[in-house]
């Protein structure tokens, strides 16, 4: 089951058992378009919410992908790597970017839930 | 009275004098060869056994074949000299001809860095009146010449501020550069190796300074700032930036990108900036963009001074000279480059400046500043301006006025090809949504453009009447159509290959 959160950032972060699946939302991916290029942080490293670890590059600019919580990578989508495309096809779902062994499951209470966001996007839109 | 048959085929699939171009591995083979050559004697080889063991496969054409295939190559090129270029924050002016005049004099071209300076004194006065006029513009008391582009100037830059900051005693941790700056600017703070924390813009398109002041703490070793914005917007507070700046004890770098626009207006010395390159190949009017080579020159404040770097132009009883070692005492960052920089730029930027003397430059800024806001106003009721005018040197519009049309900003783009317009900058900068930045520059008479300004009307009617097709599928009349960005950035080809036989 777990818990599926948002951040402002356009990410969405589902949780479960002390463990956050990251990936981009569907907004974002269409603003964005096509995706070219996904680079995805070292597996083990220790990041800080807000730290800068991943990069999302698609035919119009490159963006920065924040943690949206603190902890350690535990797993990466490597299958982004050779297709980048998933991000487009499957954003919330095959599309996920890195798992993160949360530090402080508090954290997760700063996030939107689903209405927060999509009022949020709403509004960038 | 004849009539043009639009729809005639050809058997050489060429266009009149425009000619189907194949690349020129099709257009020759390994085969042959359009140069003899006597089979070389036996000898050797001396390559430790890492002699090519493949033929390397380069078409063999002869000259007048080769000379042709590159010459309809460059006929398709766009350039400054075949029309209107106006590609936002890169300052595609037109490069005069008496500077190509100046810097083919032979005495200036037929020498080299390494000559003694009693023979080069001439190179050596270009070189320190350069600096001189540089001074002046910029207000700023040392002038480096040797970077040799504008994110070499940054670079150059950022090495003294760390320089100036270790001989504190702190190098400090991280650089702050705003939302609506260059991309090269967090580039250049990753190089130096300082991390990179954004400020936001606020809704007039300028820094937030409330956000800058909240984020300018201890570990702050300098703002990146470029001003005029990427907005094509005057930082009005800049001032309080500075002192804010400085209070912290960081450093106020200026990416002088945008300098096409307060030139002769404003002295970024006068306005706190610490450091700020100039782009000669853009101001200055040297040619850029494939076209040329470029030139950063960086201006640095009194604070900075002992920190630049090496060589310098110096003058001992009349006579110059480079300064090629550091002097005791001050802590120069070294060499940025094997020699002095760009002489060809220098000569060509010189001729710039001393042809249109202090009254011009100032004049150059004003034309450039007031032809971007005659682009905005003529086009800002049918399309959307992304900030109340006037604007400096660059007119900044978004995509809301196609929202939900099925046309983006992209789609716009390639559509002003077929108008016969290099596109101006799109999706950048990213602060607002489907950018389009049209920097016009001084270059332009205003009936060049008014038919700027006709044709993107024209586009924008198109648009709102739902002719999508048009554009979605354009440009239709340039030599090859829409290409598949997409697919040439997921599965790049990067190299030739023979296709498969049979």
């Amino acid at each position: 089951m777990g818990m599926i959160k948002f951040s402002e950032d356009h990410e969405w972060i589902h949780s479960e058992d002390g463990i956050a699946t990251v990936g981009i939302t569907d907004f974002a991916q269409k603003a964005l378009g096509d995706v070219v290029f996904v680079e995805l942080p070292e597996l083990g490293a220790n990041v800080a919410k807000g730290d800068d670890i991943a990069v999302v590059e698609s035919v119009k600019a490159a963006s920065e992908v924040y943690a949206p919580v603190s902890g350690e990578i535990v797993a990466v989508n490597s299958a982004l790597e050779d297709d980048p495309a998933l991000v487009n096809r499957s954003p919330q779902d095959d599309g996920w970017f890195f798992k993160i062994k949360l530090a402080d499951e508090g954290e997760l209470e700063d996030l939107l839930d689903e209405d927060a966001y999509d009022a949020f996007a709403k509004d960038q839109a | 009275m004849t009539h043009k048959r639009k729809d005639l085929q050809t058997a050489t699939g060429h266009r009149a004098l425009d000619h189907k171009e194949p690349l020129i591995f099709e257009l020759g083979t390994a085969e042959t060869t359009g140069v003899d050559f006597s089979e070389p004697e036996p000898f050797e080889a001396e390559l430790g056994g890492l002699e090519r063991s493949e033929a390397m496969g380069l078409a063999g054409l002869s000259e007048p074949e080769t000379v042709r295939h590159f010459t309809r190559l460059s006929r398709k090129n766009y350039a400054i000299d075949m029309g209107f270029f106006p590609l936002g924050s890169c300052t595609m002016k037109h490069n005069p001809r008496l500077n190509e005049k100046i810097a083919r004099i032979a005495g200036l071209t037929d020498v080299h860095p390494l000559q003694p300076f009693s023979t080069i004194q001439g190179s050596l006065k270009v070189m320190a009146e350069v600096a001189r006029w540089l001074g002046v513009l910029t207000g700023m008391p040392a002038i480096a010449l040797s970077p040799k582009a504008g994110a070499h100037g940054e670079l150059c830059g950022l090495m003294a501020i760390r320089a100036a900051l270790e001989d504190a005693g702190d190098a400090r941790t991280t650089v702050l550069v705003p939302e609506s700056a260059h991309g090269t600017n967090p580039a250049t703070a990753a190089l130096c190796g300082y991390g990179v924390k954004t400020i936001p813009a606020n809704d007039h398109g300028r820094v937030d300074v409330a956000a800058l002041a909240e984020a300018l703490k201890e570990n702050i070793a300098a703002l990146m700032l470029t001003n005029p914005n990427t907005c094509g917007l005057f930082e009005n507070d800049i001032l309080k930036i500075a002192e804010m700046v400085h209070d912290a004890g960081a450093y106020f770098y200026c990416d002088g990108a945008n300098f096409n626009a307060i030139m002769g207006r404003v002295r970024p010395g006068d306005l706190g900036i610490d450091a700020m390159h100039l782009n000669l190949h853009k101001t200055f009017s040297t040619p850029h963009g494939g076209g040329g080579p470029g030139s950063g020159p960086v201006a640095f404040s009194k604070a900075l001074m002992p920190f630049i770097p090496l060589p310098n132009v110096i003058s001992i009883n009349g006579r110059f000279a480079l300064q090629e070692l550091g002097v005791e005492g001050e802590q120069s960052i070294g060499r940025m480059a094997a020699f002095h920089g760009q002489m060809g730029m220098f000569l060509r930027a010189l001729s710039y400046m001393m042809s249109h003397g202090a009254d011009g430059l100032r004049q150059v800024s004003e034309d450039a500043v007031l032809s971007a806001n005659y682009i905005l106003e003529s086009l800002k009721d049918v399309m959307t301006a992304s900030y109340e005018g006037p604007c400096m040197h660059e007119a900044l519009f978004d995509d809301r006025f196609m929202k939900d049309s099925g046309v983006t900003t992209l789609d716009l783009a390639k559509a002003l090809i077929d108008e016969g317009f290099h596109p101006m900058t799109v999706y950048f900068p990213l602060v607002v949504h489907g950018a389009m930045l049209i920097e016009p520059t001084e270059t332009e008479s205003k009936a060049s453009l008014d038919v700027f300004i006709g044709s993107m009307r024209s586009l924008a009617e198109s648009i709102a009447s739902g002719d999508v097709e048009r554009f979605t599928s354009s440009p239709h009349l340039a030599p090859v159509g829409r290409l598949d960005e997409t697919t040439a950035a997921r599965n790049p080809i990067l190299r030739w290959r023979a296709r498969e036989q049979g």
